[in-house]
């Protein structure tokens, strides 16, 4: 293999390069990233960058001992093509990458809200220039409407919070973050919102956005409008796969691959919120570190399903100074049980259990305890 | 010189974070087969702010329990990403039944 082009330069896109160089790959490494930035963490752009407590450089996520890497950066360009038939990435500024392998780490981007473009202080967060722009615009005392109680929502919801706006979060669900943590933790999260000064309006869709050339405010389903000096949408995000139709990739919720990241093309290998193993998407931080790790092995190896992923999916969030962390595979009917500390102070650890068997696992707060339990988790795990 | 606690009270495998320095440090016990010593490091993880008291332990380094960064405790060191800038160490000292970090002489990071 002489040349390999990774399509994607965020986390996971990165992380590929360096599993490859570090299995021993030496030949020509392209990263096509559509962004102009190098790589950057993106957690922290709903956290201490939006509130001004990081700086942009501190986002940084290349260190000194990536300069070893050897990599050919093309940023701010977008891979528009691939080809199957004679192996090459086709780029917006119309030359083509001849490769032997491609790794894709294209992402996912915000979900718009239906009809909702073309006004002012609307925002959604996904990019750096996102949280820019969007912090430019939250001035204390401004209306800040946010719709979806989701991570993205509740995270800017606390810091924004925490720079003086009046903030209201719309979420169509009747409770929160019930898909991640079931409805007992769900309510648990909602109420961070109120105990913190945030009006949280639940079972209630958005309408549409009311404004001229800058948004006023946001009608729900209901007819209320609810004033407002901006918005931040933040109701989920789509894996950005239009560009590879057409390819011969089968495509679902993002490019479906393996458990050994190996897509139906022998030559390319699919890592991060982009992919759907065996068509279930993970839009995890965690993840778009540690799986191109496999998918590297495979693509090197020119071999599916030798290395696979089988990883507890982990994540966590920062909100109002509470520090939520999850890892394992809930599923409604799984029952929680507190196993130590207490709710009520936003201090706990919980266990999801089915058939009396610890599945996953949610803290508030309790991070030492949480690292333990991770670990005991992925032994009761299945190994396929 | 600052006391962080009786040596009975952080046993093997056992970290404790001190807050009453200018910024919080770390100590941790490794387990005997690591070989047993002391080690302090600034708490707080180079990558992101979480605290590598809370972190998991394995040999003479610690995990942070956020992001899985990695801190060698001899040196400071991150074995890999996402940590990409190691942590100050500082000396540890036992006198008189009591664990003391040196604080007013960071040691050189490696």
């Amino acid at each position: 293999m002489r040349t390999v082009v990774v399509v994607g330069a965020s986390l996971a896109g990165l992380s590929a390069v360096r599993a490859l160089r570090a299995q021993g790959y030496d030949g020509h490494l392209v990263v096509v990233g559509e962004e102009r930035h190098q790589p950057y963490d993106r957690p922290p752009l709903s956290k201490d960058f939006l509130a001004g407590k990081a700086t942009a450089g501190s986002l940084d996520l290349l260190g000194d001992q990536d300069e070893a890497l050897e990599v050919q950066w093309r940023l701010g360009t977008r891979a528009v093509r691939i080809n199957a038939a004679d192996r090459s990435v086709q780029l917006s500024t119309e030359d083509s990458l001849r490769c032997d392998g491609v790794v894709l780490a294209t992402g996912a981007r915000a979900r718009a809200l239906p009809g909702g473009g073309g006004l002012d202080r609307v925002h959604c967060l996904r990019t750096l220039d996102d949280a820019v722009a969007l912090r430019a615009d939250l001035l204390p005392g401004a209306r800040l409407v946010i719709i979806g109680a989701g991570f993205i929502g509740a995270e800017v919801a606390s810091t924004a919070r925490l720079l003086g706006l009046d903030v209201t979060v719309v979420e169509a669900d009747p409770v929160p973050l019930a898909r991640q943590f079931g409805l007992e933790m769900g309510q648990l999260c909602a109420r961070l919102h109120g105990e913190n000064g945030v009006r949280l309006l639940t079972g209630v869709g958005v309408r549409e956005l009311v404004g001229a050339s800058k948004v006023e405010g946001v009608r729900l389903v209901d007819g209320t409008v609810l004033p407002a000096d901006v918005v931040v949408v933040g109701i989920g995000a789509v894996p950005n796969i239009e560009w590879l139709a057409g390819s011969g990739l089968v495509l679902g919720n993002g490019v479906i691959t393996d458990t050994s990241c190996a897509t139906n093309l022998g030559h390319v290998v699919a890592v991060g919120d982009c992919a759907a193993v065996h068509g279930e998407r993970v839009e995890h931080w965690t993840n778009a570190l540690e799986q191109p790790t496999v998918a590297a092995a495979t693509l090197l190896a020119g071999e599916r399903g030798r290395h696979v992923h089988t990883a507890a999916p982990y994540f966590w969030s920062d909100q109002y100074g509470v520090r939520i962390q999850f890892a394992g595979h809930r599923a409604p009917g799984d029952a929680v049980r507190v196993v130590e500390g207490d709710p009520e102070e936003r201090s706990f650890l919980a266990v999801y259990e089915r058939a009396g068997e610890p599945v996953a696992v949610v803290a508030m707060n309790r991070a030492k305890a949480f690292g333990r339990w991770r670990r005991q988790l992925v032994r009761h795990l299945p190994t396929t | 010189m600052v006391p962080v606690c009786n040596v009975d009270d952080l046993p093997h495998g056992e970290s404790v974070r001190i807050v009453h320095t200018d910024i919080p440090i770390a100590v941790f016990h490794v387990e005997q087969d690591a070989g047993g010593g002391y080690y302090a490091i600034d708490d707080t993880c180079t990558h992101q702010d979480a605290s590598l008291a809370e972190g998991w332990l394995e040999g003479c380094a610690v995990e942070c329990p956020l992001h899985a960064a990695c801190f060698d405790l001899r040196t400071g060191l991150p074995s890999g990403p996402p940590a990409t800038r190691p942590v100050r160490t500082y000396p540890v000292l036992v006198q008189d039944g009591t664990l003391y970090v040196v604080v007013d002489a960071p040691a050189e990071v490696a």
